[in-house]
């Protein structure tokens, strides 16, 4: 049985423009140690998902209108706030894009560490302090003894990254949600993220979900794939077969459409046309419109399509347009 | 002539410390950086977090006074200009920033902030509100954006809309230099595409001279004719974009070579 398992998670916001249908029917699971990715542009839904898992959503305007998320016996959708508290930065950890507005400006960075184990260990303050610095060495902090008695801005935003890391690792959780942790980083402080949080992850056997608009990042760190567009996954399947044999026009667009894939001099090419509005009610293929088919328009028009296994393990949205549509 | 020459360029911040704050270090932000950019060349400028990139961009901007050496624009020497002279100049080298959302002014309409940068070039127009109008919506055209939007605020567009409002208002009084900092870094990839694609098309359109900040080797590949490699507030290395990428000279260049995400 997987560690996690989402099933048919339909997060609404009931806004004064209509029901913004943010995540329309989702489903996946986490196994234990797993890196799992959720790639889509902005908009698409990502965060809205975990956060959901979370309870997170501000409610109203928020509301997670149907779906299960099995977490070993427990269901993280039905549970109450006390109970939520107990799982949320011990059983599951978060890291967000940006440190600095994650972490207090006013609080030393010992006072927001030792804080997760004092709540939801019991820890003495002592204990604490000894197991935060330990955790600070592991994220590669020089000097964790001095350190850990700084502020968050006396940090590099590389260095503050690594404070998020510690803390949201220092229960030992089992699934570690990492929302664009590196987003905001330069290309070799971000390399230096990823390889610790893969080694983080190897020590203590944390399953990861990946949130990211990077595809490259994606190729490097997951092992799953689930690619979202409109708050829905179009195509989910592991790493090697995302990349190698895309089957969703999305998919293929998304990967066409990065700079580094693209030889000098010739345009790049472009996913024509915008994101569907997610306030207004989609019939059919949400990239019908954006798909560039040739004669006629064989994508789904009544219905929306389902997620079918096409190949094992390799699941696509099953409308005929998009997965015939050349990009 | 080239267009655009950097002579020894130098800019140190001193950092006071100590009790009474008698200790005094000296931060070299930008230390001796020499360059020279033809006319409608891209330079892509790179390096790490801290390596002097935005202070450079600044000086060359004239939004700082260098310690030393000299911005030479056109032959001209901008340290020796008068503030009020120099004032007259920047409408001639305008800045694209990486977070459109911070640099827009949320209280101004797309035709309001883009009627302010056109009346900085043509005042004449300030009576003649039909030719501004057409100005406006030209130039909207010409980022590609709709022309009915013109009475939208800027919280009202997408971030790829916002980043190309921000490049109308930079375009509106007719400059010869932009400098572009870290422009997509804050986008999707497959916005990052299209803004890339209209930067290449106005600079072949309208003869720019760009300088193209940015952290990503990759997209710096694409856009650059050469490419800077900064670190530490010098200059590492400079080359062709493609000699970078198949030859790198230097060690920070292969360091940030390296770190680039690569799909597998």
């Amino acid at each position: 049985m997987a560690l996690l398992e989402v099933r048919n998670l339909r997060t609404y916001f009931h806004t004064r423009d209509g029901v913004v249908k943010a995540v329309d029917d989702v489903s996946f699971d986490v196994e234990a140690g797993q890196t799992v990715g959720i790639v889509g542009e902005s908009g698409s839904g990502k965060s809205v998902t975990c956060y959901s898992l979370l309870n997170l959503i501000p409610q109203p305007p928020g509301c997670i209108e149907s779906g299960l998320a099995k977490f070993g016996d427990i269901d993280l959708l039905s549970l109450s706030e006390a109970g939520m508290r107990k799982v949320r930065g011990s059983r599951i950890g978060l890291i967000f894009q940006d440190p600095m507005t994650s972490l207090n400006p006013y609080l030393k960075i010992s006072t927001q560490l030792i804080e997760p184990l004092q709540i939801h260990e019991g820890a003495s303050k002592s204990e604490a302090l000894e197991r935060a610095v330990a955790e600070l060495d592991a994220v590669g902090i020089p000097d964790p003894h001095k350190r850990i008695h700084s502020y968050p801005h006396e940090f590099s935003g590389g260095m503050r990254q690594r404070v998020m890391i510690a803390m949201a690792l220092i229960t030992r959780p089992e699934i570690l949600i990492a929302d664009e942790p590196t987003t905001a980083l330069d290309v070799t402080i971000q390399r230096q993220v990823l390889d610790l949080i893969k080694e983080r992850q190897e020590d203590l056997g944390t399953a990861v979900i990946f949130i990211t608009h990077d595809l490259a990042v994606v190729s490097e760190v997951c092992d799953y794939v689930n690619v979202m567009y409109a708050g829905r996954f179009v195509e989910r399947a592991n790493v090697k077969a995302i990349f190698n044999s895309p089957k969703h026009a999305y998919t293929r667009a998304l990967q066409k459409s990065i700079p580094a894939m693209q030889s000098k001099g010739k345009r790049l090419y472009t996913i024509p046309g915008l994101p569907p509005n997610l306030s207004e009610d989609i019939v059919g293929c949400a990239f019908a419109p954006r798909c560039e088919v040739k004669e006629g328009d064989p994508c789904c028009i009544d219905t929306r399509p389902e997620l079918v296994e096409l190949e094992r393990e390799h699941w696509v949205q099953d409308c005929p347009g998009c997965l015939s549509a050349r990009i | 002539m080239s267009y655009l020459e950097l002579q020894n360029l130098t800019k140190h911040f001193t950092k006071r410390g100590g009790l009474l704050g008698m200790n005094f270090t000296e931060v070299k932000a930008v230390d001796g950086v020499s360059l020279t950019l033809e006319r409608g060349e891209i330079l892509g400028l790179v390096g790490e977090s801290g390596c002097g990139k935005s202070t450079l961009s600044r000086l060359i901007m004239q939004l700082l006074e260098p310690t030393s050496g000299s911005v030479v624009i056109e032959g001209e020497r901008l340290v020796d200009l008068p503030h009020s002279e120099i004032r007259k100049r920047r409408r001639d080298f305008q800045m694209i920033f990486q977070d459109p959302y911070a640099s827009l002014n949320p209280r101004m309409t797309v035709f309001s902030t883009l009627a302010e940068a056109i009346l900085t070039r043509h005042p004449n127009l300030a009576s003649d509100r039909h030719s501004l109008r057409k100005a406006v919506s030209d130039l909207m055209e010409r980022v590609g954006l709709d022309s009915r939007f013109v009475r939208k605020y800027p919280h009202e567009f997408s971030g790829g809309q916002r980043q190309r409002i921000a490049i109308a208002r930079a375009l509106a009084t007719e400059p010869k230099l932009v400098l572009a900092d870290e422009p997509v870094s804050a986008l999707d990839v497959s916005i990052q595409s299209q803004i890339l694609n209209l930067l290449k098309d106005l600079r072949d359109e309208l003869d720019l001279t760009m300088i193209f900040i940015s952290h990503d080797l990759s997209v710096v590949r694409y856009i650059a004719d050469r490419i800077a490699v900064m670190e530490s507030g010098k200059i590492a290395e400079v080359q062709e974009a493609e000699d970078l990428f198949k030859d790198p000279q230097s060690q920070i260049t292969k360091t940030l070579l390296s770190a680039i995400p690569q799909i597998r």
